[in-house]
């Protein structure tokens, strides 16, 4: 028999269909994303349809069927923060950086999305740049945030 | 049986050697909403700054306090002196406070907010005798910023497990019996008796039962069992292990959102230690009862709140509700009986067990009973979690505790996107299950959401059904598609283009949506529509008769204008300006041109904060 699909993390399921959520997040933490041909190895693995699989996967906001920007940005819509203004802050995001939510940057640096309860609600409106979380940010502040971040890069 | 009496011994001492001032101490508070406001900063700044002095200390990470409105809260405690605790530090303040702590004779006054001791210290207030604090009695968040939820030795030192030792040595009818004697109701918004569940669950003959911690918190503006988890994880375990112990469940899932990896790596380090200490796994502390859990991390679907959705995804499909009855304690996960309990559920177990039903229900109202905790958040001035007994007021809760809001009241919002918005006329009412639900809207998992005179009641309206509409799992008709034109009515209202006749058809669609929907989510999915048309009518009809929006928040009916007397002309709303609608020669009043202004708020926030007249920018409600 061929190595299997996925061999480095295969051991940590009993390979049975109830895995299927998780070996779909596994996936996705390895690859970024859900490719065709992942589904395509995922089904053959678990037994079963592709078609089952794209119906699981699509049901949940957690898969993306695309590649991802290298840095999530995501706003949240909580509404602790939509009463504070996040809407706005999405807004000006979606032009700053040209990306609808759920899109990455042309340039594939910012994945941006709206998410809908950080659990940060006292600190609102919240803003998560990766694993960091903003509290208290707002349409201007929001761009010392990237700047911020783009800066650090540079240097 | 092979209890933890050695184990507990040594972590007392442990911990009594912390309290007892040897050395001094630093609490961080380190939850999510600490971190976000920047304790990871502040705890750099401290530690590099312990070792550049070379002070001695030792550093415990605690979770939330509660006020996060005070985040990072840092707190010293030196020898001889109670914990002290400090607000919204900095970097550059933390290494002043270090200093004055170590080499000052007099305890430093700025950002203090009280002290853990208890009698007076030098002049400085209680802790818990701050406005955010006194009213609260904190059952289950006890431990919650003031153990470090990663060390179960603490846990051990403060009473823990010793309600799961009870426990194991009585039938499991008796510990039933205290279960229902404290008249627990299920935390996560549905106010079940909890005990009544897990008799039917114990009662359905199986070879196997399960249990599962429902920790997916979806509601928007809710984060009790987040803060709960990550600040005192042990307790939720140690109530796992006793609702397993009663229903007679050999495994348990927690089933938690992917959006709380702090959480998650709280509750794999707790689980971690239960294994080494034998709280996990076969024959649990040298008794018959054995139990093992795992953790799902849920992928994202607020409708997997419902039980039935929530097993379909554990079990690998998509999280879609089925008809009940058979319900889940009947027939749940695998088909096998199962018990679906909130974490807040879970975690005030170990304590009823430890103090007693009565001591528990000593609390509440007659239907009602123990405390509950909240995540006061929106427009009030002190935002955070709470935990206070049931029957107690909104106005308490908003104006005491939360400290009333900047700009006058307007409506509070209870129960997610289930719940609905409330008027000044319900401010005293108390909150309790049967009295949130009388006025239409429900306790649900204990989201308070404070809207002041600048929210717009329809928007908000439109906010909760877009959520819904989104998170609908398209099972019921109704649900699916009539979700989908309460959004668009309502949008037409927001946009100044409703009809009258739109109240009507809101109306009867709400009542078509909840009567022909399977779960709960299409059930109360119309709450916040039906309370908003109820109580909120006028400013409805605001938008529809006048074409404007009296809370000047709808984007399309809003009109942004500059006050001519206010303006100095400083240009730092031109500079903001990303379509060049704001115009003017610096130190002469600018010009803006509505024709261009996409209303993104940022001159607004410029003038306010930022600029040199301030306020000279205002958002009117058109018309």
């Amino acid at each position: 028999m061929s190595s299997h699909p996925f061999s480095s993390f295969a051991r940590e399921f009993k390979g049975e269909p109830a895995d299927l959520i998780p070996v779909l997040q596994r996936v996705q933490a390895v690859e970024g994303y859900l490719t065709q041909d992942s589904v395509r190895r995922i089904s053959r693995w678990l037994r079963i349809s592709e078609n089952e699989i794209f119906g699981v996967a699509t049901f949940f906001a957690q898969f993306r069927f695309t590649r991802p920007g290298e840095h999530c940005l995501k706003v949240c819509l909580g509404t602790a923060c939509h009463v504070k203004g996040g809407e706005q802050i999405l807004d000006v995001l979606t032009r700053r950086l040209e990306v609808q939510p759920g899109e990455a940057t042309a340039d594939g640096k910012y994945q941006l999305e709206r998410v809908a309860c950080l659990g940060c609600c006292a600190l609102a409106p919240v803003v998560a740049l990766d694993e960091k979380i903003y509290g208290q940010t707002s349409v201007l502040r929001i761009h010392g945030i990237l700047e911020e971040r783009q800066n650090r890069e540079r240097a | 049986m092979r209890g933890l009496e050695a184990h507990r011994s040594r972590a007392t001492q442990a911990w009594g050697e912390l309290q007892s001032n040897a050395r001094p101490l630093i609490y961080v508070g380190a939850g999510s909403c600490g971190l976000a406001a920047g304790a990871a900063e502040v705890l750099e700044a401290i530690e590099g700054h312990l070792a550049e002095k070379k002070y001695a200390a030792d550093i415990l990470k605690v979770g939330c306090i509660g006020p996060c409105y005070l985040e990072p809260l840092v707190d010293v405690q030196m020898p001889g002196n109670p914990r002290i605790s400090y607000s919204n530090v900095t970097p550059v303040l933390a290494r002043g406070l270090l200093d004055s702590f170590f080499e000052g004779e007099e305890i430093p006054r700025r950002r203090l907010v009280g002290h853990f001791g208890q009698d007076g210290f030098q002049g400085a207030p209680k802790f818990f005798d701050h406005p955010m604090l006194a009213r609260q009695v904190r059952v289950v968040l006890r431990n919650c910023g003031i153990i470090d939820p990663d060390n179960v030795d603490h846990y051990l030192a403060r009473d823990g497990y010793k309600a799961l030792e009870k426990c194991l040595s009585l039938p499991w009818r008796d510990v039933l019996e205290i279960v229902k004697n404290s008249g627990l109701r299920g935390r996560g918004g549905a106010g079940f008796p909890t005990w009544r569940k897990w008799l039917v669950c114990r009662e359905t003959e199986s070879d196997r039962r399960c249990l599962i911690c429902n920790a997916d918190e979806g509601d928007p503006g809710a984060f009790m069992n987040r803060s709960l988890i990550e600040g005192d994880p042990h307790a939720v375990l140690e109530g796992m292990l006793i609702a397993a112990y009663t229903i007679g469940a050999g495994d348990g899932t927690i089933y938690i959102r992917a959006e709380y990896p702090l959480a998650i790596k709280r509750l794999r380090t707790a689980i971690a230690r239960m294994r080494e200490l034998g709280l996990l796994g076969d024959r649990i502390l040298g008794s018959d009862f054995s139990f093992d859990l795992k953790i799902k991390e849920g992928a994202g679907a607020f409708v997997c709140g419902e039980e039935t959705a929530l097993i379909a995804s554990i079990e690998g499909r998509r999280g879609m509700p089925r008809t009940r009855p058979p319900f889940p304690a009947v027939e749940g996960l695998w088909g096998k009986p199962t018990i679906i309990n909130n974490v807040e559920t879970l975690g005030s177990i170990p304590q009823i067990v430890r103090n007693g039903a009565e001591w528990f229900s000593q609390y509440g109202t007659e239907t009602s009973k123990g405390t509950k905790t909240f995540s006061l958040v929106g427009k009030v001035r002190r935002t955070g979690l709470i935990e206070v007994p049931l029957g107690t007021t909104l106005r308490t809760v908003i104006f005491d505790v939360g400290g009333g809001l900047a700009k006058g009241f307007k409506a509070v919002q209870t129960g997610g996107p289930s719940g609905g918005c409330l008027g000044e006329e319900f401010l005293d009412s108390p909150i309790d299950y049967e009295a949130l639900a009388a006025a239409g809207s429900i306790m649900g998992s204990g989201g308070i959401i404070v809207l002041d005179k600048n929210t717009c009641i329809v928007d908000t309206a439109k906010y909760f059904l877009n959520f819904t509409q989104a998170e609908s799992c398209g099972k019921c008709v109704p649900c699916r598609v009539g979700t989908r034109h309460l959004v668009a009515i309502l949008e037409r209202i927001s946009k100044g283009k409703g009809e009258i006749s739109d109240l009507a058809r809101l109306e009867q669609l709400s009542r078509a949506i909840k009567g022909g929907s399977l779960c709960g989510l299409g059930q109360t999915a119309p709450n916040p529509v039906l309370t908003a048309l109820k109580y909120f009518r006028g400013e409805f009809l605001a938008h529809i008769v006048e074409k404007r929006c009296p809370a000047a928040v709808c984007r399309d009916l809003v009109v942004y204008r500059i006050i001519k007397e206010k303006c100095t002309g400083c240009q730092r709303c031109v500079q903001v300006c990303p379509t060049g609608a704001i115009t003017g020669p610096r130190a002469e009043a600018h010009n803006l041109d509505m024709a261009k202004c996409i209303k993104c708020r940022s001159c607004y926030e410029i003038c306010r904060f930022d600029a040199v007249a301030g306020d000279a920018i205002v958002i009117e409600p058109g018309a």
